[in-house]
């Protein structure tokens, strides 16, 4: 990590310090900070939406309901589709440690790697949705398709929008926009799609694993 | 920081078409566009509170032959008034203050703050255009419980409750995006100097707002996705019969509209502590304990949400009810630190502070009656009769509106230039307190009395004296808007000059022009204790200082930040 690497302390200055200092300068910076906010309201958001599945399912027994009894499998499409979005936060990782290090090259090919294990994580949920919906469960199936479908779909939308995060950062280094000192977005970006993969462990863990 | 090209004199602020003000990133602009668009909501939503009472003043049916429109009426009078006025107009009082009190230029994100702005006007339209489609507006008011929300053939099939959801996921949105903008602006902007317990108090209660807005608001979206989600892609999480539950809504909801309350009260406890101050000459009375207060507030705000849902039998009541009752030590707190700021202070009665002290009093009043509800056998009693709709106006109107308009009055002068006329400003104030007092307090008699909210009739002819006292209440505050509104006509027109600092005040923005510069200000007197203009004018060191080379400094600064950024108003007294 370079010295100008952002990091996460000091973000007020404490009192008592020297007041000649501006306390503009110096800590974390203003689009990571947003950022981090940001991503504190959207995991209230989903917080919401797990609250919500777990007084549904303390509400509704058996769960799952017999017609839907196995119906998700950990072991099925979904753990390649996982495995796929855990490598992506690696790789993200490492597009981040490139171009603090100012290498651009490596920036440019593991963003791409990361925006392509992206597409494919949705394109593997949309197939995953199709054998779902092939038997018989969706949103309309009562409490159980209705909070499956809710928090994975609302899961796909935020992967969604961190893909075109990443084709944003891909396309400004591809040109050429960042460097080892100026790269805020990429370092937010890189959080937000951190944050998209948590909830995703989350999500398996609770909907696919939890007994 | 200080933005050396652009002198205050040779960039007249606030030229410029409408264009200009379209596409305007400058926070003082967005603040007043946030502020005049509130301001239409709340004239919007006044008439639907007239409709209301005029249908109320006595027994039968008046103009709602069809009372599905009188819960529409109702309904629309609450969400516009919560989401488009209140939280807004503090809002845009926050965006036109904070950054000019902690000496920055701007706020952290611009382009987000005018984002969060139109935000605004679209989210009206859309609520508002519920009357248009069959069915008309929302109508399961401002809560909106399921399954007196759902699609339902008894409850609101119509597209209306749609398009409510759709306005407050939008309005939603938009106070995240401008908590966020508060909470960078106010931890990576602020001046050399301005350490965070140096921070005027308005600028304290935004951060705490604005954390409250980043945490709960997300929480109320995932209610309203829901819903949508129940309404209109045939989920179940509401719907009892197919495995939901109706209580799960309110307990989404209330953990956004609890702290929600907060968010609408107290920006306004921030305006009023820095009027009270600046018209009693003296500093804040408990500076420090008046913060903690307010991050106290902010917290035990998260644990009380329940209490609105005493009667629901869902919720674990003496856990709830202890919470809520504690949130009356900070809140007490606070109001030792505003009577003993006027006490013995150095008082002049002029319109700002007189709203100041109608906030004081009308809150007491809503924390009193707030307290026997938070009490539960007695929330029993009075949960969803007129009651509640008192208390609600004594800490919303009586708190909140009679604050805003403190800071109305207050920065007025700093927003345009010119000071509103101070004749017509007690004329607003006497009529809206009065009728304030006529419409709200003949509530809590008619909720001890049993009456229930949210009817379009009663038939009890005991009701009727409290109700038509109300109701001619009502006409008085819709009365007093009309002498607030030709004195801003006249004000801007031929007001009296008001120059940098009309008040004498004690924070930063009263050490720029009036209106401040784009990128308010040419050079910033030092800040060596909250009250940084008030030791410019008189050369002292902050917190009794304790003399030696500062004391030299000082007067350099009045010359320096204070005397240099003369306004059209010409120098002034030290």
């Amino acid at each position: 990590m370079t010295a100008d690497a952002p990091t996460m302390t000091a973000i007020a200055q404490p009192e008592g310090h020297a007041p000649a200092v501006g306390h503009a300068r110096g800590g974390i910076s203003n689009p990571i900070l947003g950022m981090i906010l940001f991503i504190t309201s959207e995991v209230m958001f989903f917080s919401g939406l797990f609250a919500a599945y777990f007084a549904t399912r303390a509400n509704n027994h058996p769960w799952p309901p017999d017609v839907f009894k196995d119906i998700l499998d950990p072991l099925g499409p979904i753990i390649v589709a996982t495995i796929i979005l855990i490598t992506s936060s690696f790789t993200c990782q490492f597009a981040v440690w490139s171009i603090r290090r100012g290498d651009r090259r490596g920036f440019v090919r593991n963003i791409s790697i990361t925006f392509v294990l992206g597409i494919v994580f949705l394109l593997m949920q949309a197939f995953d949705y199709t054998i779902l919906f092939g038997e018989g469960m969706t949103l309309g199936s009562g409490p159980f398709g209705t909070t499956y479908f809710t928090l994975t779909g609302f899961h796909g939308a935020h992967v969604f929008g961190g893909v075109l995060m990443l084709g944003v950062i891909l396309y400004r280094g591809g040109s050429g926009q960042f460097s080892a000192k100026h790269h805020d977005a990429v370092e937010a970006v890189s959080l937000y799609w951190h944050f998209v993969d948590v909830v995703w462990i989350l999500l398996f863990s609770i909907l696919y694993l939890l007994p | 920081m200080a933005t050396h090209a652009l002198s205050p004199a040779a960039i007249p602020a606030y030229r410029g078409g409408l264009l200009e003000w379209l596409t305007t990133t400058d926070h003082k602009k967005i603040g007043i566009m946030y502020v005049i668009n509130s301001f239409l909501f709340f004239l919007i939503g006044g008439v639907f509170a007239l409709l209301v009472r005029t249908e109320l003043a006595v027994p039968g049916i008046q103009i709602f032959t069809n009372e599905h429109v009188y819960n529409e009426a109702f309904s629309i009078h609450a969400t516009v008034m919560i989401f488009l006025f209140i939280i807004p107009m503090l809002a845009g009082l926050g965006n036109f203050s904070v950054p000019l009190m902690i000496g920055a230029p701007d706020m952290a994100f611009p382009r987000v703050n005018a984002l969060s702005f139109w935000m605004l006007p679209l989210g009206g339209i859309l609520l508002l255009s519920g009357f248009l489609t069959p069915g008309g507006a929302a109508a399961a008011g401002w809560t909106s419980y399921p399954p007196l929300s759902e699609k339902l053939a008894q409850s609101s099939p119509g597209p209306g409750q749609d398009l409510w959801i759709a306005a407050l996921i939008l309005i939603g949105t938009s106070s995240i995006l401008g908590g966020i903008n508060f909470l960078v602006t106010i931890f990576k902007m602020r001046a050399p100097g301005m350490t965070l317990f140096r921070m005027p108090i308005m600028v304290w209660t935004m951060l705490v707002t604005s954390v409250l807005v980043v945490m709960a608001t997300p929480v109320i979206t995932s209610a309203l996705v829901m819903l949508y989600i129940d309404r209109n892609l045939g989920g179940s999480f509401f719907l009892p019969d197919q495995g939901g539950m109706a209580v799960l809504y309110q307990n989404v909801f209330w953990f956004y509209s609890h702290p929600a309350v907060y968010v609408m009260v107290l920006p306004a406890m921030g305006v009023i502590s820095e009027v009270l101050p600046v018209f009693s000459r003296k500093p804040l009375f408990g500076y420090r304990a008046f913060i903690f207060a307010t991050a106290g507030i902010g917290a035990l705000g998260f644990s009380v949400w329940a209490h609105h849902m005493f009667t629901t039998g869902a919720v674990f009541l003496p856990f709830f009810s202890l919470m809520t009752f504690l949130i009356a030590v900070p809140t007490g707190v606070k109001m030792f630190n505003w009577v003993f700021t006027l006490f013995r202070g150095q008082l002049t009665f002029s319109t700002p502070l007189i709203f100041a002290i109608g906030f004081l009093t009308m809150f007491l009043i809503g924390g009193i009656n707030g307290a026997f509800s938070a009490s539960v056998p007695i929330d029993f009693a009075l949960q969803d009769t007129y009651w509640v709709v008192a208390h609600l106006h004594y800490v919303l109107f009586g708190g909140s509106v009679f604050g805003m308009f403190a800071g109305i009055y207050y920065w007025f002068p700093k927003m345009t230039g010119r000071l509103l006329d101070e004749g017509l400003g007690k004329v607003h104030f006497v009529l809206m307190f009065v009728g304030f007092n006529l419409t709200f307090f003949p509530m809590h008699m008619l909720g001890i009395a049993g009456m229930p909210r949210r009817i379009a009739d009663y038939a009890d002819p005991s009701w009727t004296d409290w109700n038509l006292l109300a109701t001619v209440g009502g006409f008085m505050i819709a009365a007093s808007m009309l002498p607030f509104l030709w004195n801003v006509f006249i004000s801007l027109r031929n007001g009296k000059v008001a120059g940098d600092d009309p008040w004498e005040g004690n924070t930063l923005e009263w050490a720029t022009s009036s209106p401040p510069p784009p990128y308010n200000f040419d050079r910033l007197p030092e800040i060596r204790s909250e009250r940084p203009v008030f030791d410019a004018r008189h050369g002292l060191v902050a917190h009794g200082g304790h003399g030696g080379p500062v004391e030299e400094e000082a007067p350099k600064a009045l010359e320096e930040g204070h005397v240099d950024n003369q306004g059209p108003g010409g120098p002034r007294d030290g």
